[in-house]
Order: structure tokens, then C-alpha cells, then sequence
């Protein structure tokens, strides 16, 4: 199928005084799987609606491959929705739900028949086709949505939480199945979620919105692995987030930090900063290392702090503990992978004194806010 | 052991309809199969000639008629009642619009009509307003016929096809429209193929509200009609209170309650296959 890129620019949605978003602009390069990630209430909904033709900005443009699409109502823009609630017809059989806009076009019955077919055996529910949709689960309503959406072969589909009504197993099932299916048409998705391991698996880009603001665009590693301020450090995956200075620069990679909380470590300039600067650092829980009491033969270019073990979440393959260090506010977050089997590890107990520690290339500095 | 209570709870209403609908139903069915007494009332005698001077072509020619008015006023207040509900259950402002169309119901029924009389008589203010503005020369009797009759029909009857209406829009999910309007549909065809099949049941439910009381009205024909535009309630009354032919009036009562059932059933029949 064909597909489009999307790009939205200088957006703003204001609903009375409120501000919905914010200057918004972003490319969505042409068949690629884009989530918009966010907290509820961020906006998600409200720049899908927008490019969906549902709601208009108050400012802004959005483009379809370079031809501005504000002038067009939904049902002339080249996109279709998969709505939170599915919205299938109740009165319609799955076949004529996804048959509902080929009938409106008065396309010829033997071509329905094929195409619809067609599609259901896309979403693997070519057997379903008599049953009405309260004869079906969340799933299977799920997949004749997405079948109900691609029949008009849109360049851009638009999905709003789709998966957020099924049960979690279901709902990393059908993620897969999307994927396999955006594999397969090859259309733009714009995928929204609130849900961060959701963005991560399956997109391409992502883009972090909050408060009707984006607080970055990336790949799911950079957003993950790199983030750019506190709210995406703290909204995507657990961190551990430090505030302090830089003190010293000692060459072009390297500066001294100081928190005071932690005391003095070195970091790694992953970019640019003035002497003196307040930032913060990020540690994501699996880059610290953690071992009782005072381990002897530590690597180099390690930051070592020392503390107790505050609090332990055993999860089976791995453990969480919460490190307290002397005089600091918040416990660290350290996650330890039972990488070995459980039992013959040097034991951690609850109260222990601990040691944990992380290479100076795996903290980022993110800006302070 | 559990006591079973069923029959008590449903003893006040099983009371209510066998000593008020059942009884006086069947009182009339058997006052039409008798002969009639000489200053009203009915020999106990089995007669069939009630029915008999039913089969003349003014009694049909009146059971025309009031079918004519009933389905006409019927479809007429379902078509206008459709938009209004729904201008009210997408309204921010539902209960004060609500109460609009409830007030008019704080004045008594024969009131308003009589309140049509004034406005559409040959005296009355429609003329005097035509009159000054120029755009009639004389008089023109705006009452006493089918049109009036269904007019005052309409106005006194559309709350009961606007209620059930608006509370089966109220409840229908709208995110149905912008799906289909998503899919390719014009608003208009997204309300019409999505919305009207899914409110069906307040539909009918409007039908029935509004032709039942129509098909049966004899107020609004004996007020705002005229002879020639007579309903079946009018000729009831007549046989009852001036010719004094009760068996008659019972079988004419017969015919209207049987046409009534009849056409309900089956409206309801075809409604109910069509929900699966
Ligand atoms: N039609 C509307 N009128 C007023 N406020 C709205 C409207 N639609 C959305 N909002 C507000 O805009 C904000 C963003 O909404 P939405 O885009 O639905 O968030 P999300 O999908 O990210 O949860 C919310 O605070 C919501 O209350
Ligand atoms: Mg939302």
C-alpha cells in the first residue's frame, strides 16, 4: 500500500484557556511505526484527533507529503483510526463492519466479498465473519477494528491505545501482531500510548510528549538510554536521578561532578557544558553493580558509593534493592540479574552494607528542571 | 424454608389491570354481540346487528379517516421528534430544554386546545396577523378540517415520541459517528446508517407512544374538526351519549382496540426479528 509521511508544524491546541499542546512539530518519516508517548492528559489524543481531521489547532499546519490537509474533512484525508473503544457497529456482522466503506463507495458486491476476505484473513479472523461484535472478545474486536481500518487502504493509520482494553498477555500478543501487520501493508503508523515498554518494542520513533509539550523525539534507545530531562528519565523505565554541579572539566570526556548528596564522581561529557553548570545525572537500576561490604578488585573508571540495603524486591530473575547512602534523601535503585543460580550468589541480605558501583560512561547528564 | 413472595408483589398491578382493563374489555366485547336497549344500555340478547351497521361506508369512511390522521400525525411527529431529541441529548443545556417541553404539560389538556382555537379561528390570531401584515383580505377558517386535526394532534402529543427518543440518543456511544465518518461517510450518512439503526428501539418506541393515543383520540377531532374529518373516538361518543346505541358504540370500540393490537403486534413482530 502507499503511505505517507506527516509532518506537523508549529501546532498549538488551546481548548478555552487551556493550552492541549504547545508548538508541536514533528516528521513522520513515510512507513515508519511512530508513537506518540505520554502521560494521560499529555495531549496524545488531542494531535492524533488533529491529524486525523477530528479537531482543528488553533495553530499550525499538518502536511501529508508536503500538502497541507487543514482544509480537509476525515473522511477526504487518506488516514483511518482504530479508536481506543473500537467503535464497531453493533447492528453490522464483522463482515459488514469491515464491508461498512466499501458499501459507502458502492463498490461492486463480488469485489467486497474479496476484499473483505481479504482483510479478515490479514487479522486471522477469516472464520468470524457472520458473528456480530458483542459475539466477540477484546481481541478479536481488536482485529476486525485493524481490518476495518485498512480496507480503504489509508497511507496513514492511526491507532489511539489500541491495546489499552486487553489483559497484558493479550495485549504483548497483539503488539507483535501489529508489528507483523505494519510489516506487512507497510503504511505510516502513528501508534499513541501511555504505556512506555509499549513505544519501546515495536516503534520506530518515538516522541515523548508531556503537558502538551514535547520533551523528545528518538529511537526507542535513545529515549531509553540517553535521556533528555528529568521528566523523560523519570517517565520511561526507573532511574536514578542525581542533582549536582560540574566542577571541574578534565578533558573534552571527562568532568568532575559534584552532588550534594553523593559527594565528588566523575562523569562522561556526553554533551557539551559550562564549568559550573547545575545538571543532573541519570543511572539507569541495571547499569549499578552491587556486592556486600568492600569488594577488593573493582574495574577502573567506576564511581564507587557505599550504603545499606534499605529494601529488596525479589522478582525471580532479578532482585531490586534500595540502597540508602549516607545523607542522601532518596534510596538508589539498583537491580541485581540472577545471571547465576540464586542461592550460590554471595548473599545480600536486608540491613547489609553494601557497595554499589557504575562506569562513568553509563550515567547521562540530562538538563535540570 | 424461602417463602416464594412473587404473588404479593405483583397483586397491586394484577388487580389494576383485571378490574380496569380486562373486565371493562371484556364488558365491551359482550355489549357488542348484544341488542340494544330503547334509552341506552343493551338487551341481554346475542345480536350480531352492531356489527352489522359497522360494514356502512360512513362508519368506514371515519375508520379511513382516522387511520389517514393517525399515521400521518405518526410519521409527521417521529420526523420531528428525531432532530429534536437529538438536538437535546448533544446539548450542553439537555435538562433546561427538557423542562421546556414539559411545561406546556403543567396546563390541562383541553386548555391547549382550546389555545389552538384562538390562534387559528377565523377571528382568531393567525388572521388578525395575516390580516394587518397585508397578506390575506379576508377571513379564512383555518379550522375544522384533517390539517387542523393533525396539527393540534402533533402539538399535543410530539413529547411522547421527543422522550424516548432522547433517552436512546442520550445513550448512544457517538465515537460510532466519527468512526464512520472516518471510514468515509458524510456526517448525515454516518447518522443515518450508524445512528438510526442503533436507536431503533426508541423509535419504536415513539411510534407506538404517538399512534396509540392518536388512533384513539376523540378531543382534539370533536374540538378543531369537522364533521366530514370525524375519528372513530367522535362516533364512539355519539352511540354512546346521543343515539344511544351502546352495543354499537361497543363493537366500534372492539374495532379500534382489535386494529390497534393488531397493527402494535405485528409493528413489534418485525421490529423484534430484525434485532436478531
Ligand atoms: N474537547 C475538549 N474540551 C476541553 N478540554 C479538552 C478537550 N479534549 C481534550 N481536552 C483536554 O486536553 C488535555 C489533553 O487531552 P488528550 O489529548 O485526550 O490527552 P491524552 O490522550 O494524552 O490522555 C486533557 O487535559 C483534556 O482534558
Ligand atoms: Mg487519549
Amino acid at each position: 500500500m502507499k503511505s505517507s509521511q506527516v509532518t506537523i508544524e508549529n501546532v498549538s491546541k488551546r481548548f478555552g484557556d487551556f493550552v492541549a499542546l504547545n508548538n508541536t512539530s514533528l516528521t513522520i518519516s513515510k512507513g515508519g511505526f511512530y508513537s506518540l508517548l505520554g502521560p494521560s492528559g499529555c495531549g496524545k489524543t488531542t494531535l492524533l484527533r488533529i491529524i486525523g481531521g477530528f479537531e482543528m489547532p488553533s495553530e499550525g499546519a499538518v502536511y501529508f507529503d508536503g500538502v497541507n490537509v487543514l482544509p480537509l474533512p476525515p473522511n477526504k484525508r487518506h488516514v483511518n483510526t482504530i479508536f481506543q473503544s473500537y467503535a464497531l457497529f453493533p447492528h453490522l456482522t464483522v463482515f459488514e463492519n469491515v464491508a461498512f466503506p466499501l458499501r459507502l463507495k458502492k463498490v461492486a458486491n463480488a469485489e467486497i466479498k474479496r476484499a473483505v476476505e481479504e482483510n479478515l484473513a490479514l487479522v486471522k479472523m477469516e472464520t468470524e465473519s457472520k458473528k456480530y461484535p458483542r459475539q466477540l472478545s477484546g481481541g478479536q474486536k481488536q482485529r476486525i477494528a485493524i481490518a476495518r481500518a485498512l480496507i480503504n487502504q489509508p497511507q496513514v493509520l492511526l491507532l489511539d491505545e489500541p491495546l489499552s482494553a486487553l489483559d497484558a498477555k493479550l495485549r504483548q500478543h497483539m503488539l507483535l501482531e501489529l508489528d507483523a501487520i505494519h510489516d506487512k501493508v507497510g503504511i505510516t503508523f502513528i501508534y499513541v500510548t501511555h504505556d512506555q515498554a509499549e513505544a519501546l518494542s515495536v516503534s520506530d520513533q518515538v516522541c515523548v510528549l508531556n503537558k502538551g509539550q514535547i520533551q523528545q523525539i528518538g529511537t526507542p534507545a535513545e529515549i531509553y538510554e540517553s535521556p533528555a530531562n528529568e521528566f523523560v528519565a523519570r517517565f520511561i523505565g526507573e532511574t536514578n536521578y542525581i542533582r549536582g554541579k560540574v566542577v571541574a572539566v578534565t578533558d573534552a570526556e571527562n568532568a568532575v561532578f559534584e552532588s550534594p548528596e553523593y559527594g565528588k564522581f566523575n562523569i562522561w561529557l556526553d554533551k557539551k557544558v559550562q564549568l559550573g553548570s547545575s545538571v543532573a545525572l541519570t543511572v539507569r537500576p541495571e547499569k549499578i553493580r552491587i556486592a556486600p561490604g568492600k569488594p577488593s578488585n573493582l574495574p577502573p573508571d567506576v564511581n564507587v558509593l557505599r550504603g545499606t540495603v534499605e529494601d529488596m524486591i525479589y522478582t525471580g530473575f532479578q532482585t531490586k534493592y534500595f540502597v540508602r547512602v549516607n545523607g542522601a534523601k532518596e534510596p538508589l535503585i539498583v537491580f541485581r540479574q540472577h545471571v547465576q543460580y540464586f542461592m550460590d550468589e554471595k548473599p545480600i541480605n536486608w540491613k547489609d552494607e553494601v557497595s554499589v558501583w557504575w562506569d562513568t560512561k553509563d550515567s547521562f547528564m540530562v538538563e535540570v528542571n | 424454608m424461602r417463602k416464594n413472595y412473587g404473588p404479593i408483589y405483583v397483586a397491586p398491578i394484577a388487580f389494576w389491570l383485571i378490574a380496569f382493563l380486562s373486565v371493562p374489555l371484556l364488558i365491551t366485547l359482550s355489549y357488542s354481540f348484544m341488542e340494544k336497549g330503547l334509552y341506552g344500555g343493551v338487551e341481554l340478547k346475542f345480536s350480531l346487528a352492531a356489527y352489522k351497521s359497522l360494514l356502512n361506508t360512513a362508519v368506514l369512511k371515519v375508520l379511513l379517516n382516522t387511520i389517514v390522521i393517525a399515521v400521518a400525525s405518526t410519521a409527521i411527529m417521529v420526523a420531528l421528534a428525531l432532530p429534536t431529541a437529538y438536538y437535546i441529548a448533544r446539548s450542553p443545556v439537555k435538562n433546561l430544554l427538557l423542562m421546556l417541553i414539559i411545561i406546556p404539560f403543567w396546563t390541562n389538556f383541553l386548555i391547549r386546545i382550546y389555545a389552538w382555537i384562538a390562534i387559528l379561528g377565523s377571528n382568531g390570531l393567525l388572521n388578525s396577523f395575516l390580516i394587518s401584515t397585508g397578506l390575506l383580505d379576508e377571513h379564512i377558517q383555518f379550522l375544522y378540517n384533517r390539517y387542523a386535526i393533525i396539527l393540534v394532534i402533533i402539538y399535543t402529543t410530539i413529547p411522547f415520541a421527543i422522550f424516548p427518543l432522547y433517552s436512546t440518543i442520550e445513550k448512544f456511544d457517538f465515537s460510532l459517528i466519527e468512526a464512520a465518518m472516518d471510514l468515509g461517510a458524510s456526517k448525515f450518512r454516518a447518522l443515518w446508517l450508524v445512528m438510526i439503526p442503533n436507536i431503533r428501539s426508541g423509535i419504536t418506541t415513539a411510534i407506538l407512544f404517538t399512534f396509540i393515543p392518536t388512533f384513539g383520540n376523540f378531543a382534539v377531532p370533536q374540538l378543531v374538526g369537522g364533521t366530514d374529518s370525524w375519528m372513530l373516538g367522535n362516533l364512539i361518543v355519539r352511540e354512546l351519549n346521543i343515539t344511544r346505541n351502546w352495543p354499537l358504540a361497543s363493537s366500534i370500540s372492539v374495532v379500534l382496540t382489535s386494529v390497534t393490537m393488531i397493527g402494535v403486534l405485528f409493528f413489534m413482530r418485525s421490529q423484534s426479528k430484525k434485532e436478531l
